[in-house]
């Protein structure tokens, strides 16, 4: 009986996943979210589906029904934030909501599977995340002052990740964290937040040379603090993420020219400085060679990855505790031994249609500082979702980040969530300015009809037909 | 607002940039996104194997845990080896035919060795119908694992391993139409079901060499067999006027201080291409050696696998062999007759042959024909692949004739006259310092019209291919066409 469940799932369980995933970008198709609605309900079904299939082998592999227990609380807290999202912010994206419970619940599943002890505290976690995510919206909609903050962002940034350099616990060689109250936080990840809204305050008037140096000096004293923190992961973030916000806003090549030049001198010298990026990239290039020190978590994963085939071994039937810190920094490996190689790309594709839904959000936003925070925070979590799923498949050499939502810690559940629900904001902001047009242009046909056509109007007009412009995009996109 | 307004136009023009570069931005990622999932699938499919063969993967344990590894038979269905439960309970391996297919069945215990390790993957993966599992789980039995088909022919193996007796040496028998491998056997040999007792023994014996696949792993100077590859650059260089070719032998030929002498000083008198080559003149050779376009010679040989990787899947050494442009006079007579620093393994001579039977298609050698499971089904039937065409179809029908000739009226004559026909290539090669103590080659096929199959040996130290290579080859023949 076991072994036919255990069978069975596997396929059951890439169904529903891959089903999932087509509903993620068929809703591209539409633009507004109403005519959504029916994919998302469909998509409501799929994941519930999806979590109640992996907990029903999990009881069957381990023969313990209290699993189901642990399970009736996950189902519960993530139906409660479905609901109450859709309760508080009627205007809000469902997309992101969905693929923020989607995601939480794989996590919970393959925490589960790894060390329950942790599940349960990813859990809570994740239920109080879920209760400050509930607010953000909220407030970003409501503080219009949020644009002209921008030397506290930097300042609050750069303080909190210069307390880590100095006073912070080192873990494995960086220096990452630091406990108040016996709370463990990592603060690299809520500055990647502070420093998205810096650059985006900083340069939404202008960005004429000075503006742009400025910024790259402030960008650079984060990146600089965090690479003596040995943060190399962060570091690359903050970087790419500054430099393509300049590339956008300013709109000229040259920014992406010389940030891509710049960033290369850098790692040329880090590699040359740093003991520990040398042993990363060796450790990339032939991790065969130095398989019992520097390249066992690598090949280890690589043995995971490969053994799953395209269905998996099942859970509970492979070994990826073989691999070290594989709940944080090698979750996908796991996944695509147990839940197969179709999963894991699944799963990919599932974060890319949360980007593609960023950007879009980004696109048809017509205030430019919001524009660019929606931008910069896309691109934020993207590369990092690009960071930990190359760097655990050897396709880039390892830097050591969490795969959001679904890696084992605090700091980076809570922040993957206020990101997203900064965007909910966000993207209420545009509703409004959709709907404020609407108002405008039915004012202006009015006036139309009168013959008093002025030059306010037709400005109007104009910011309405950069609009269906954009819209025209985003269905090219999609 | 009030800057804005102003200037409409201007305004709406940067906001469209700014648009188009954050849709470039996506296209960006998704382009990043698209190759890194098509990476991550071709390396998770393609490594499958590999990975799991390695030893600092945890994962073959759990398998061997879970499944009982597999069983391996011959192309008609012998079992070459098998895992039973001894009285104790302990599983133990198997052989039964002891250590007739030591090499290229191998073992399993102390790293593996053969098809052991080569279709080890399949052996320790079970795909048992889930209805047979479900029963083995109720009784805690382990499932079993896949069975492993190979191409082997026991009746060939036995002639083979026969003939070589207690001489040191390797036997390869192949069919050029398709790659299969009938037979390999390697010599001195050792019993693989003892393995684990005397590995100690066997590890440290390094001057019999018997973990050693002579077959793939030998590198013996080819002798007179490598007149096939010259003879093939003169015919290249030559195409219209090789067969005008003409030379006097009288036993020896001199250039500067070097002196190349026929076998056993034999003067052949005046020989053209064809009759150079059945009666193997080495001083004939060397002066046709002189005449070759060394720059056009290596890459001859390089088309034909020296120095370079093989299409095979058996562990095995790479040939080597120094011609090319800055070759002397004197290395290259030497090289020529096949002597100097050329050395080859008996399977890359194999492979060579196997083209001229095939009309110059080389067809990849393999050993595992097809996986099954324990009910019987093909889980992965592996083909004939066609490696490459490494020489033209007139070139290898020039070199057909030239090798009947070499029965016919040349060196191996004692397959001459026989229900069969077949054709080839005798080598005496001389090896270390004494003079005299030669190496016996043969490497032919038949029949000639058809070529079913190619044989390949080589007996260390037994003195001329004709006398000692050849009948062990008669022998395989007779046991083929008998069947």
């Amino acid at each position: 009986m076991e072994l036919y469940v255990s069978e069975f799932s596997k396929y059951v369980i890439t169904l529903l996943i891959a089903l999932y995933t087509y509903e993620c970008f068929a809703v591209f198709r539409f633009s507004d979210e109403d005519r959504r609605k029916g994919i998302y309900t469909r998509q409501n079904i799929l994941m519930f589906a999806l979590h109640f299939s992996c907990f029903i082998v999990i009881c069957f592999e381990t023969g313990e029904i209290s699993y189901l227990f642990f399970y009736a609380f996950q189902q519960i807290i993530l139906y409660a934030a479905i609901v109450l999202f859709r309760m508080l912010y009627p205007k809000s994206n469902r997309l992101l909501i969905n693929n923020m419970c989607m995601l939480s619940s794989i996590g919970f599943v393959i925490l589960t599977r790894l060390s329950p002890e942790k599940a349960i505290k990813q859990f809570i976690i994740v239920t109080g995340s879920l209760v400050v995510a509930l607010i953000i919206p909220f407030f970003v909609h409501k503080f219009k002052f949020l644009k002209g903050l921008k030397w506290i962002y930097a300042g609050v940034g750069i303080t909190a990740l210069s307390v880590v350099l100095i006073l912070g616990q080192t873990t494995y060689g960086s220096k990452l964290s630091y406990s108040i109250a016996g709370i463990t936080f990592q603060p690299s990840e809520f500055v990647k937040i502070l420093f998205v809204f810096y650059v985006a305050s900083a340069l939404y008037k202008s960005s004429d040379f000075f503006d742009v140096f400025t910024t790259a000096v402030i960008a650079a004293t984060h990146v600089i603090v965090l690479v003596c923190s040995k943060d190399l992961g962060s570091a690359l973030i903050f970087f790419v993420v500054y430099v393509l916000m300049v590339f956008v806003v300013s709109g000229k090549f040259i920014y992406l020219l010389a940030g891509g030049l710049g960033g290369s001198v850098a790692a040329y010298i880090a590699f040359k400085v740093f003991t520990h990026v040398q042993v990363r990239v060796q450790a990339w290039q032939d991790p065969w060679s130095v398989i019992d020190s520097t390249g066992y978590q690598i090949t280890q994963s690589l043995f995971a990855i490969s053994s799953g085939g395209l269905f998996g071994l099942g859970l509970f039937k492979g070994t990826p505790d073989s691999i070290p810190f594989v709940e944080a920094d090698f979750v996908f490996s796991a996944i695509a031994e147990e839940l197969g190689i179709l999963f894991a790309v699944c799963l990919i594709l599932i974060c890319v249609s949360c980007f593609v839904m960023f950007m879009n959000i980004s696109v048809r936003l017509n205030d430019k500082f919001y524009q660019l925070v929606s931008f910069g925070l896309g691109v934020t979590y993207i590369f990092q979702v690009f960071l930990t799923i190359g760097g655990g498949t050897k396709f880039i050499p390892l830097t050591g980040v969490t795969l959001p939502f679904i890696s084992y810690g605090g700091s980076s559940v809570l922040t993957t969530l206020i990101m997203f629900s900064i965007t909910e904001g966000l993207y209420m902001i545009r509703e409004d300015e959709a709907d404020a047009l609407r108002q405008k242009k039915k004012k202006a046909k009015r006036k139309k009809k009168r013959k008093a056509v002025s030059e306010e109007i037709m400005d109007m007009d104009d910011e309405w037909a950069d609009r269906e412009e954009s819209d025209e995009e985003i269905d090219v996109e999609s | 607002m009030k800057k804005s307004m102003s200037n409409p136009k201007e305004n709406r023009k940067t906001k469209n940039k700014t648009r188009r570069h954050i849709m470039t931005v996506t296209w960006l990622f998704t382009i990043l996104f698209v190759g890194m999932i098509g990476y991550i699938t071709y390396y998770s499919m393609t490594h499958q194997q590999e990975l799991i063969n390695n030893s600092y993967n945890g994962r073959q344990q759990i398998l061997l845990a879970k499944n009982r590894r597999g069983t391996i038979y011959s192309a008609d269905g012998d079992v070459l080896a098998r895992t039973v439960e001894n009285e104790s309970g302990e599983e133990i391996r198997e052989y039964p035919y002891g250590n007739l297919f030591s090499h290229v069945v191998g073992y399993a215990v102390n790293g593996r060795m053969g098809v052991e390790a080569q279709a080890n993957y399949y052996l320790i993966n079970s795909n048992a119908p889930l209805s047979e599992k479900a029963s083995l789980d109720v009784n805690e039995a382990k499932y079993p694992g896949d069975d492993v088909y190979t191409t082997l022919n026991v009746n060939l193996q036995q002639v083979a391993s026969k003939a070589l007796g207690v001489y040191r040496g390797a036997i390869v028998v192949t069919e050029p139409s398709t790659g299969k491998i009938l037979a390999m056997v390697s010599k001195p040999d050792f019993d693989p079901g003892t393995v684990e007792q005397s590995w100690d023994e066997l590890r440290e014996d390094s001057e019999k060499g018997v973990l050693l696949n002579r077959a793939t792993q030998g590198l013996y100077p080819p002798g007179s067999t490598f007149k096939i590859i010259t003879a093939l650059e003169y015919i290249r260089e030559n195409p219209k006027t090789y067969n005008n070719y003409s030379y006097n032998c009288t036993g020896a030929i001199t250039r500067g201080e070097d002196r190349i002498q026929c076998y056993h000083g034999t003067v052949h008198g005046q020989v053209n291409f064809s009759r150079s080559f059945a009666k193997s003149c080495n001083t004939s050779f060397a002066n046709m050696g002189l005449s070759l376009d060394r720059d056009q010679f290596e890459d001859t040989l390089n088309t034909l696998l020296f120095n370079s990787e093989l299409p095979l899947s058996i562990n095995y050494s790479q040939s080597r062999i120094d011609v090319n442009a800055d070759t002397s006079d004197s290395d290259m007579m030497q090289a020529s007759i096949g002597q100097g620093t050329t050395a080859m393994t008996p399977m890359h001579l194999n492979m060579i042959t196997c083209a001229i039977a095939n009309q110059g298609t080389l067809m990849k050698p393999y050993v595992v024909d097809h996986v099954e499971n324990s009910a019987g089904n093909v889980i992965k039937s592996f083909n004939p692949v066609t490696y490459r065409k490494i020489m033209t179809e007139e070139e290898a029908a020039i070199l057909k004739d030239l090798m009947a000739d070499v029965v016919t009226e040349g060196t191996a004559s004692k397959l001459n006259g026989l229900s069969y026909t077949a054709a080839g290539k005798t080598g005496s090669a001389e090896y270390g310092t004494v003079k005299g103590d030669s190496h016996a080659w043969f490497t032919g096929f038949a029949p000639v019209e058809e070529p079913e199959i190619a044989v390949t040996i080589i007996i260390e130290g037994a003195g001329a291919g004709g006398d000692y290579a050849v009948p062990i080859a008669k022998r395989i023949f007779d046991a083929y066409f008998e069947e």
